[in-house]
C-alpha cells in the first residue's frame, strides 16, 4: 500500500472512530463501516483498529474471522449472497446459482476477473416466503429465477 | 421484495394500533401496573424459548443498577423465519413503542435494537422512523410530557452469525467480541450488557407487549388456550400455495394450518426451522402451543417428492457453519451427524452406527453449552425416526439404495 494510501485510510478509520466512540463497544461498527466502504478490512486497517481503540490486533482478526460478513481478504467490489438454505433450495437455488457461475464464469467462492463481483452463498436470508433469494451487497433480491439473477447482476457496476 | 404494507389480519399483534398510543397510556399507570398486565396476559418470550416476559421484566426492574438496557432482538436467523422481517418494515410502531414501554418498566435509559447484517437494507428506513418518534417526543427527554422519562433507541447491525441471536452471543457481539455465548448463571437480567441488567426480547415479543399495555392482559389471554396465551406469528414457507407470515392463535393444529396455506399433499413439516422438529402426517393433528409444539413460529412444509435425507443435509450444513465451535459435543457433534447423513445418502452406513450417532445426539442436548448444540440434533433424529420407513426401507435418501 502507498504512504497516501496509507494516510487517508488512517483519517477514514479515525472519522469512524470519533463517529463511534473510542470503546471496544465500537469495534463491530467500526469494521462494519471499513468492510462496507471497501469490501474487506486490511491488516494495516486492522492495526489501525487495534490502535484507535486500545486493543491488540490479535483480537481484531479474531473477531473478523468470527463474522461471515467480515473478510479479511480482498474482495470484489461487489458482494452476491445466495441464500443456500432449504426453502430457497427446494425451491431452485441450484439452477440459479449455475447460472450465474456459467455467466461470470467463476464458482461460488471466487471474485471475478474484472474484480466486479464475488460469488458467496449464505444462510436464509429471512426471505423464504419469496426465494430464491439474494443479497447483492446490502440490497434484497427475491424470487429470482436464472434469467433474473443474471440480469440483475449483469447492471452492477 | 414484495410489496409493503399488505393489509394483515389477526386478532392480537396485527389488530389495530396507532403509533404511540401505548406509550401516551403509560401518563396514567404506573411500571407496577405494566408488570401487572402482562402478569395477567401470561405472556411467554416469542423468540422460541418462551420464558415469561413479566417475570424477566420484573427481575430486570428490580435489579439494582445505574444502568439498564432493553435489546430487542432482531437476528431473525433460524431458517424459515422471516415474521421480525415482516413487524419491522411494515409494523414498526410496535416494535419500537414496546420497547419505550419496557425501557419506563425495567428503568433503563437506553434501548438497543440488535438488527442482523442480513436486514441492513431496513436500515435508513428504521433510523428516520426513530427520528420522527422523536420529533414527535415519543423518544429523548421527558417522553410524552412524563416528567423524567428518557429513553432513547439506537440500532446495531450484526454481521451474519446465526448463534448471535442467542442472547449472551448477543450481548458479546454487542460489546465487541466474537458472538460465542457465555455460560449463565449469570443471566442478563442481571450481568447483561456491559455488566449491566439487561432485558434481551424478541421482536414479536415487544410487539405483543404493546398491545397488552393498552387493552389489557385479560384481553390477550381470552385468545390461545390456558398455558399458551395469546397468539402466535408463524412464518410458512415451502410447498404451500399462499406462503407468508400468518396470525394464529396457539392452539391450531398442523393440519388446520396446512389448510390455511393451501398445502397440498403434505408429506412432512419442519416446526421450528432446523432447530425444530419434523412430523410426519401421522403427527399432523398435533397443536402448536407450549403443551405440545412450542416453536419460535418457522413452518416448512415439504411435499411427497421431497427427499427427507435431502432435507436433512441442508439442516446439518447449516449447524456445521453456524456453531461457534466454543464447546466440544457442538462442534464435533455437528460434523459427524453431517457424515452420518452423507453416509446414508451414499448408501455406505450401518445401522449400528446410525443408532450411535441418535445417542450421540442425545449427549449434544444435554452436554451442549447454548441452545445451537442442544437443538440441533432435533432435527436429525426426529427425520431419522419419523420418516425411517421411507429412508432405510424403500431407499428413498439420494443414491441410498439405489
Ligand atoms: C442459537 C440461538 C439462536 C437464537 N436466535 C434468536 C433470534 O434470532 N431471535 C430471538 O428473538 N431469539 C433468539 N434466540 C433466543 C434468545 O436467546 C432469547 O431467548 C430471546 O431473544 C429472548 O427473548 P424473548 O423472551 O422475547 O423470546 C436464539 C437462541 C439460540 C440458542
Ligand atoms: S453449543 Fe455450539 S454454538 Fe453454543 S457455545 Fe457450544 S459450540 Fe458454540
Ligand atoms: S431459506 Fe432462503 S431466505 Fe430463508
Amino acid at each position: 500500500m502507498l504512504v497516501a494510501e496509507k494516510n487517508s485510510l488512517t483519517e477514514e478509520i479515525e472519522k469512524m472512530v470519533e463517529k463511534h466512540g473510542a470503546t471496544r463497544a465500537a469495534l463491530m461498527p467500526v469494521l462494519q463501516d471499513i468492510q462496507r466502504n471497501h469490501k474487506y478490512v486490511s491488516e494495516f486497517a486492522q492495526q489501525e483498529v487495534a490502535r484507535l481503540l486500545n486493543i491488540h490486533p490479535v483480537e481484531v482478526y479474531s473477531v473478523i474471522t468470527f463474522y461471515s460478513f467480515l473478510n479479511s481478504e480482498p474482495r470484489g467490489r461487489n458482494i452476491v449472497r445466495l441464500c443456500q438454505t432449504i426453502t430457497c433450495d427446494l425451491i431452485g437455488k441450484e439452477i440459479v446459482a449455475k447460472a450465474i457461475e456459467r455467466e461470470l464464469g467463476v464458482k461460488f467462492g471466487e471474485t471475478t476477473k474484472d474484480n466486479r463481483i464475488t460469488l458467496e452463498f449464505a444462510n436464509c436470508l429471512g426471505m423464504c416466503d419469496q426465494g430464491p433469494a439474494m443479497l447483492v451487497n446490502d440490497k434484497v433480491y427475491t424470487k429470482l429465477t436464472p434469467e433474473k439473477a443474471v440480469e440483475i447482476l449483469n447492471k452492477v457496476k | 421484495m414484495e410489496n409493503k404494507k399488505i393489509k394483515r389480519e389477526g386478532a392480537v399483534i396485527f389488530s389495530e394500533y396507532k403509533r404511540g398510543d401505548s406509550i401516551n397510556k403509560l401518563k396514567e399507570i404506573s411500571r407496577d401496573d405494566v408488570l401487572f398486565e402482562l402478569k395477567e396476559s401470561g405472556l411467554k418470550g416469542r423468540g422460541g424459548a418462551g420464558f415469561p416476559t413479566s417475570t424477566k421484566w420484573m427481575l430486570t426492574a428490580a435489579a439494582k443498577s445505574d444502568k439498564k438496557y432493553i435489546i430487542c432482538n432482531a437476528d431473525e436467523g433460524e431458517p424459515g423465519t422471516f415474521k421480525d422481517r415482516v413487524l419491522l418494515t411494515d409494523y414498526p410502531e410496535l416494535v419500537f413503542d414496546g420497547m419505550v414501554v419496557g425501557g419506563f418498566t425495567i428503568g433503563a435509559k437506553e434501548g438497543i435494537v440488535y438488527l442482523r447484517g442480513e436486514y441492513e437494507y431496513m436500515l435508513a428506513d428504521l433510523e428516520l422512523y426513530l427520528n420522527n418518534m422523536r420529533k414527535d417526543n415519543l423518544l429523548g427527554n421527558n417522553i410524552a410530557g412524563i416528567d423524567g422519562f428518557n429513553f432513547d433507541i439506537r440500532i446495531q447491525l450484526g454481521s451474519g452469525a446465526y448463534v448471535c441471536g442467542e442472547e449472551t452471543a448477543l450481548i458479546e457481539s454487542l460489546e465487541g467480541h466474537r458472538g460465542e455465548a457465555r455460560n449463565r448463571p449469570p443471566f442478563p437480567v442481571n450481568t447483561g450488557f456491559m455488566g449491566h441488567p439487561t432485558s434481551v426480547n424478541n421482536v414479536e415479543t415487544l410487539s405483543a407487549v404493546t398491545h397488552i399495555v393498552l387493552k389489557g392482559g385479560s384481553w390477550f389471554r381470552q385468545y390461545g388456550t390456558n398455558k399458551s396465551t395469546g397468539s402466535k406469528l408463524f412464518s410458512v414457507s415451502g410447498d404451500c400455495e399462499k406462503p407468508g407470515v400468518y396470525e394464529l392463535p396457539w392452539g391450531t393444529t398442523i393440519s388446520e394450518l396446512l389448510e390455511k396455506v393451501e398445502a397440498k399433499d403434505t408429506k412432512a413439516v419442519q416446526v421450528g426451522g432446523a432447530s425444530g422438529i419434523c412430523l410426519n402426517k401421522e403427527q399432523f393433528s398435533r397443536t402448536l402451543g407450549y403443551e405440545d409444539i412450542a416453536t419460535g413460529g418457522s413452518i416448512i412444509v415439504f411435499n411427497k417428492d421431497r427427499d427427507m435425507i435431502h432435507v436433512l443435509k441442508n439442516f446439518m450444513e447449516f449447524f456445521v457453519e453456524e456453531s461457534c465451535g466454543q464447546c466440544t459435543p457442538c462442534r464435533i457433534g455437528n460434523t459427524k451427524l453431517l457424515e452420518g447423513v452423507e453416509m446414508i445418502e451414499k448408501g455406505e452406513f450401518t445401522f449400528r452406527y446410525i443408532n450411535e450417532l441418535k445417542e450421540l445426539g442425545k449427549t449434544m442436548q444435554v452436554a451442549s453449552k447454548c441452545g445451537l448444540g442442544q437443538s440441533s440434533p432435533n432435527s436429525f433424529i426426529s427425520i431419522l425416526n419419523n420418516f425411517s420407513e421411507e429412508i432405510f426401507n424403500q431407499g428413498n435418501g439420494g443414491t441410498n439404495g439405489k
